[in-house]
This record gives C-alpha cells, sequence and structure tokens, in this order.
C-alpha cells in the first residue's frame, strides 16, 4: 500500500448486495495517482459492480469511498472527478463526434474557441482527426471506441475508469487498441482504472491487478508478482497456465507432492502440513530420461502452439502434468522431468474438509444445508445438539440427474489437480460444496449432490 | 399464371372493399344533391357552404374543439405517458411486469366500461361536466398506448447512454432533457400521433363525459344530426378533407422514416 497522501482513490471496507445476494465483500483497496490498475476477474465476480460504485452510479450499501482526498461514497457521479469509458462505448446516437466529445464541457459553460481546441486536441490524440462531423453510428467498433476515450479524457479527470473498453473488438484490433491505451496513460500522467476478464490483457496493461472471485479480492499485486506467487490455487489457475497438485510440507524447503520428495525454497509451514504446489508450465525442464530426472513419465499428448509444444506426461504414480517447451517430444517416448526449487510456489491450503453447521434432528439423521441427510454417527449425539458436520472431498457423489440428489446445484469452478479434478458446487441456497472427483464436469453443469451416511462425520462444536 | 391472376383479383377485391366506401363519400363531395347516391352534375357548392360563415357553424365549431381536444389530449398524455414509462422502465422485472398489467388493462377495457366509470367518477367528485371533463378521459385513456410505444424505445436505447450523461457532468434534469428524451423523440412523436387519432375518433367516452352545456364534438355532432334525420350534406367534404388531410401525413411521415434509415 502507498501513503494516503499519493493515493487518488481510497476504498475501504466497501460493500454491496442486491436484495439479499453479496455482489461484494469487505473491499479495501487504494489506487496510486498515476497508477494504472486493472480489476480482474470472470464475469459475475463483482468487478462492474466495483467500477459502478466508483463511478457513483451504485450507492454502496456499505464502506467509504474516498476520491482526491474527499470523501465522495454518496457523492452523485455527476460531481465526481472520474470519467467513464462504457463497454458498450454508449455514444450518444443523435450528436456527431464533435458534439459527443464536447458534450462535458459544453456542459461546464466552456467558451466555444477552447471546447473547440480541446475537442481538436483529443480527437488528435485518439487519432480520429477529420472524424468531427461525422454520425457515430457510421463509425466502425474501433473508432467508436476511440471516440469514447476522446469523449472521457477531454474533461481531464483524475481518474479514468474503463469497463472492458476492448471487448467487443476483435483480436488485432484488441491488440492495437492496447498499446494505444498504454501509450496514453503514460501521456496522460492520471489513473486508469481498468476492468477486464482478459487475463493476458491485464498482465500486459497493468502496474497492479486486482484479482476477484465471487465479490471478494483473490490478491492485489503486480503482473510479475500475480503470476510468479499466486495467493491461492485460484489466482493460479485464472492467471496462465498451471499445474496445481496437492502436496504436503515435510519441512522447510522441502515438500512432497506426486509421490515425491522435492527441494523448494518456501519456509514458514508446520511440519507435514498440507499444502497446495503450482508449477507453471514453461518451468518444468523435459528431457530424454536420464539421472538429472525428478520424476519420470510418457508423453500421452503434444500440441504444436507456435513459440512451444504443449505436451502432457503421465508419470507411473498416475499424476499429469502440463508442459511447455520449446523442444517436440512424441507422444508415447519416456522422458524425465525436473523443477528448480525457485519455480516451486507453494501455498497454504484454503481448506481440507467441507465444514458445516447442522443439528442432530434423531439419533439416525443429521440436518444441514437446509436438507435431513441420513447419519451413522447421529446416535452419539443427543437430539437437537448443534455439531459440526464434515465430510471429505472425495466424498461427496456427483449425479447428471439434478432430482437424484439430496441436493441440487451449480458446478461454479473446477480445478484440475493433476490426478483428479477438484470442484465447487454452488447449492440453490448459496453453499458452497467441494468435491474431489475423477469424473469430468462441464462449468455450468446443473447437478445432483448425496452424500453416503457412512461419510457424515459430526463432532461437538 | 392463373395464380398469379387469383391471387392479384383477390387482393384487388379487398383494397376495393376496404377503400370503396371512402372513396364514394369523396366522389359524392363534388356534387349538390342532398342525399347520398344522387348524382346531379359536378359542383363545389359543399365545399363553400361548408366554410361559409354562418351557414354550418355548429359543424365547424365541432370540428374546431374536436381539434383543440385532440390536441391537448394528445400533448397531455405524451408528457405523462413517457414519464411513466422511463419510471417502469427503471423498476426491476417484476415490478415492471405488474405495472405494464396495469397499463395495458386500459386498453383492452371495453370503451363502453371506461365511460361510465369515467362518468359516475366526474360525477361523484363533483366536476362539471363539459370541456375538462371530455380532455380528462381523453388523457386518461390515451397515456397508456403513449407508454406502449415509447416503451419499446427505451428498451432499445444503450442502458449506458443516461450514465454516460451523468458521468459527463450531467445533472439528472440535464441529462433527461439533453440525452434520453432526444432519443425517445421517435417514440413520443408515434405515441402523439396515435393519441391525436384516438382522441379525434372517440365517440363512446366523450358522450358520457360532454355533458349537457352545448358542446359538441365531430363524433357527437354527427350521431346528433343522424338521429335528426338524415346527414348533413357538407359531412361529405369535411370527411373527404381529414382523409387526405391524414393520407398527407401519413404518407410525410413514412416518407422521413425512409430517409432516415438511408
Amino acid at each position: 500500500m502507498q501513503n494516503i497522501a499519493n493515493d487518488i482513490i481510497t476504498i475501504e471496507h466497501l460493500s454491496h448486495t442486491f436484495g439479499d445476494k453479496t455482489v461484494l465483500k469487505d473491499i479495501n483497496l487504494s489506487i496510486g495517482k498515476g497508477e494504472f490498475v486493472t480489476i480482474l476477474g470472470p464475469s459475475g465476480c463483482g468487478k462492474t459492480t466495483l467500477m459502478r460504485l466508483i463511478a457513483g452510479f451504485l450507492k454502496a450499501s456499505g464502506g467509504k469511498i474516498t476520491i482526491d482526498g474527499k470523501e465522495m461514497t454518496h457523492t452523485p457521479p455527476h460531481l465526481r472527478p472520474v470519467n467513464t469509458v462504457f463497454q458498450k462505448y454508449a455514444l450518444f446516437p443523435h450528436l456527431n463526434v464533435y458534439n459527443n466529445i464536447a458534450f462535458g464541457l459544453q456542459l461546464k459553460k466552456m467558451p466555444k474557441e477552447e471546447i473547440q481546441k480541446r475537442v481538436m486536441q483529443v480527437l488528435k490524440m485518439v487519432i480520429m482527426t477529420d472524424y468531427e462531423e461525422r454520425d457515430v453510428d457510421s463509425l466502425s467498433g474501433g473508432q467508436q471506441q476511440r471516440v469514447a476515450i476522446a469523449r472521457a479524457i477531454v474533461n481531464q479527470p483524475e481518474v479514468l475508469l474503463l469497463d472492458e473498453p476492448l471487448a467487443a473488438l476483435d483480436l488485432k484490433m484488441r491488440k492495437d487498441m492496447q498499446m494505444e491505451i498504454k501509450a496514453m496513460h503514460k501521456k496522460l500522467g492520471i489513473s486508469f482504472v481498468y476492468i477486464t476478464h482478459d487475463q493476458e490483457e491485464a498482465l500486459t496493461l497493468s502496474d497492479r491487478i486486482v484479482v476477484m472471485r465471487e465479490g471478494v479480492i483473490q490478491q492485489i499485486g503486480t503482473p510479475t508478482e500475480i503470476y510468479n506467487e499466486p495467493a491461492n490455487s485460484y489466482v493460479a489457475d485464472f492467471i496462465g497456465e498451471s499445474n496445481i497438485l496437492n502436496g504436503i510440507m515435510i519441512k522447510d524447503s522441502l515438500v512432497s507432492f506426486a509421490g515425491h520428495e522435492i527441494e523448494c525454497v518456501d519456509k514458514g509451514f508446520a511440519p507435514n502440513e498440507p499444502v497446495e504446489v503450482v508449477i507453471r508450465p514453461e518451468d518444468i525442464y523435459i528431457f530424454e530420461l536420464s539421472e538429472a530426472a525428478q520424476f519420470s513419465g510418457q508423453v500421452t499428448s503434444c500440441i504444436f502452439k507456435g513459440v512451444h509444444y504443449e505436451m502432457m506426461v503421465l508419470t507411473p504414480e498416475g499424476f499429469e502434468f502440463m508442459i511447455q517447451d520449446y523442444h517436440q517430444f512424441e507422444v508415447g517416448r519416456t522422458v524425465g522431468l525436473r523443477v528448480k526449487p525457485f519455480d516451486i510456489q507453494v501455498m497454504k491450503k484454503e481448506r481440507h474438509l467441507n465444514t458445516f453447521e447442522g443439528i442432530v434432528v434423531d439419533k439416525n439423521h443429521v440436518k444441514f444445508l437446509d436438507q435431513t441427510f441420513k447419519c451413522n454417527e447421529a446416535q452419539k449425539f443427543a437430539v437437537g445438539t448443534k455439531v459440526k458436520v464434515l465430510v471429505e472431498f472425495a466424498n461427496v457423489l456427483l449425479h447428471d440427474n439434478e432430482e437424484e440428489g439430496m441436493l441440487s446445484g451449480v458446478v461454479s469452478f473446477i480445478l484440475y489437480k493433476g490426478n483428479h479434478y477438484h470442484i465447487t458446487v454452488l447449492t440453490q441456497d448459496g453453499d458452497n460444496i467441494f468435491v474431489d472427483t475423477n469424473d469430468i464436469w462441464d462449468d455450468a453443469d446443473r447437478i445432483g449432490i448425496s452424500i453416503m451416511p457412512e461419510f457424515i462425520k459430526i463432532e461437538n462444536i | 399464371m392463373t395464380k398469379k391472376l387469383v391471387t392479384y383479383s383477390y387482393l384487388g377485391l379487398l383494397l376495393a372493399m376496404l377503400y370503396a366506401p371512402i372513396f364514394i363519400i369523396i366522389i359524392f363531395s363534388f356534387t349538390e344533391a342532398k342525399v347520398l347516391g344522387n348524382w346531379t352534375g359536378f359542383s363545389l357548392k359543399l365545399y363553400t357552404s361548408l366554410f361559409q360563415g354562418g351557414v354550418h357553424h355548429s359543424l365547424t365549431s365541432a370540428l374546431w374543439n374536436t381539434l383543440i381536444i385532440g390536441l391537448i389530449s394528445a400533448f397531455a398524455s405524451t408528457l405523462l405517458g413517457t414519464m411513466a414509462a422511463i419510471g417502469i422502465h427503471n423498476l426491476n422485472p417484476r415490478q415492471q411486469k405488474a405495472v405494464q398489467t396495469a397499463n395495458i388493462i386500459p386498453i383492452l377495457n371495453p370503451d363502453i366500461i371506461t365511460a361510465i366509470s369515467l362518468f359516475l367518477l366526474f360525477v361523484s367528485i363533483g366536476i362539471s361536466q363539459g370541456y375538462t371533463t371530455v380532455v380528462l378521459a381523453h388523457i386518461t385513456f390515451c397515456t397508456p398506448y403513449v407508454v406502449l410505444s415509447v416503451l419499446p424505445r427505451l428498451r432499445r436505447m444503450n442502458p449506458n447512454l443516461y450514465e454516460a450523461a451523468l458521468d459527463l457532468g450531467a445533472t439528472p434534469l440535464l441529462a433527461l432533457r439533453r440525452i434520453l428524451l432526444p432519443e425517445l423523440k421517435p417514440g413520443m412523436i408515434s405515441g402523439f400521433i396515435l393519441a391525436f387519432t384516438l382522441s379525434i375518433d372517440d365517440f363512446v367516452v366523450t358522450l358520457f363525459t360532454i355533458g349537457n352545456e352545448g358542446l359538441e364534438t365531430l363524433s357527437t355532432y354527427i350521431y346528433a344530426d343522424a338521429r335528426k334525420g338524415g346527414l348533413t350534406p357538407e359531412l361529405r367534404p369535411l370527411s373527404s378533407i381529414i382523409f387526405i388531410t391524414v393520407l398527407v401525413l401519413l404518407l410525410v411521415i413514412n416518407q422521413r422514416a425512409v430517409k432516415k434509415k438511408l
């Protein structure tokens, strides 16, 4: 965090709810003067809500927003020193390019010559000179985007908010515009807050990236920090490609995963603490099997990706690694793998078991997640006891047919862990159930969930 | 070949049936005969006597009343309906559905029910029947149509336009005037025209709310005239003029729409 004097925006304990749905939870973030900050996350993670709160289009349910040293949590949008570039441009269709850009200045009652001068200046900046008389509908997507940017920056705001500004453009155009936006940021010297779901765009453009998921900030850091030291498996999976595996931290600088004990550089974990290990596919060395190998394995697939080959290698212990290398190893070849200690990122495990609050209803049943489950251990407790219910990830059964399960839910996140999938299922009531499975499910699949009586463990709170 | 002939003659027959009555009226407006159907030679006498002061004073004053009532109610209902549409658009989907249903009921409601209800309402709150009550009644049944013609325009509009205006420093009122209303203008114009024609066209509601102070609109005048025995021949040129005016108006509007698209 920078010191307050250099921050243009400070957000403290900001939260927002729609009805009974919480979309933002306790957001703390500060944005420095002249900084390029990207808010990154999948759709529905709350990034657009956060932007709308900063712009003032939404009223925060709780928390505080300070812009340029003034508390502005409840200030209406037209009084904030912030301008927005909208995802679908939102150019005024009944005005031409010139009047679109001049709109904000005209409202400020600026003299005509001054307006003219400034509009021409920004048109030059976005390389749209000679377009001022054109109807906005007659412009291409990229040109409309330029006009939208010009319309925002002509007001010389302290902060420019950009809500997925390039989402509607094709790949080539997007790349060009990225570079232009970056150059523009340098030239203007104001802060940019950039909203996107495109991790590559975030890594390319930003000074700092804020990774969000389900209304919660997962990690704030520079692109290199986020890429090399992801805070959790979600960030590791979302940013770039990665191998994420369960492991055990034997002692400082020694971690066991995929059936081998490997040297690493991480310290400070409890002995034998379960952890998650992240290795980027380009950090694994692949070679003809030799003494130097930490793992051996067989290449199961090899795809040419332009610059490199992407290969999957299956070890005799049954773990799969993704490897990116300039050299090709054909399918079926036996290879050796090696990872440098520095390239292994060890993370604390966020959770080890599904934990729910429940209540014993009779000697065979326990109630949790608003559903009564048969449970062998219930007899050990008096009826009506409040208990902690524990279910191992691997003991949750998923059914194709929603009705077959005791609960139904939607697959909200899938993480491949080398030899199994770790799936997050969002139930109808908004609870998360975590499942380890070998079956392949798709994102947003609607599924039934059930748990066998013998796998429901309960203990006193 | 025969198939083509059959389809075209069917179409021709259909159009002839639709337009025959109005063409007959137009043709017979250029003759003097008192009874429709007698051709006594070409003459413009009916046209001149229509506009001669005194002779058909009640007919022309009914015409003026109709036009003025139509303009006032169209103007008021366009204003009310547009504001209502903006309000409805900003509700959550469930509320929107409820309010829209409430908006459609007066449209589906038989005229006679609307007429009787309004009549009873005006009597019970003690507004004397006349100009005011007719205008109020017309605004009442025209407004839902304006809502219906403005709402689709709002739905098709980029949802960020209003916010973009606020973002650029416009107060909510300025954003409404400078951005939202220009965007809604086409919907408002068609709503206005719809309300105006509905008002001119209305008979049932007008009859129940017009009172007996001698106020007449075109429709009540024609009704009374017909009951006295025989329609005044001057109605023929009047109908012709109204028809031609509407036709020209329609052509102009269509022409504008085509130009806009290009």
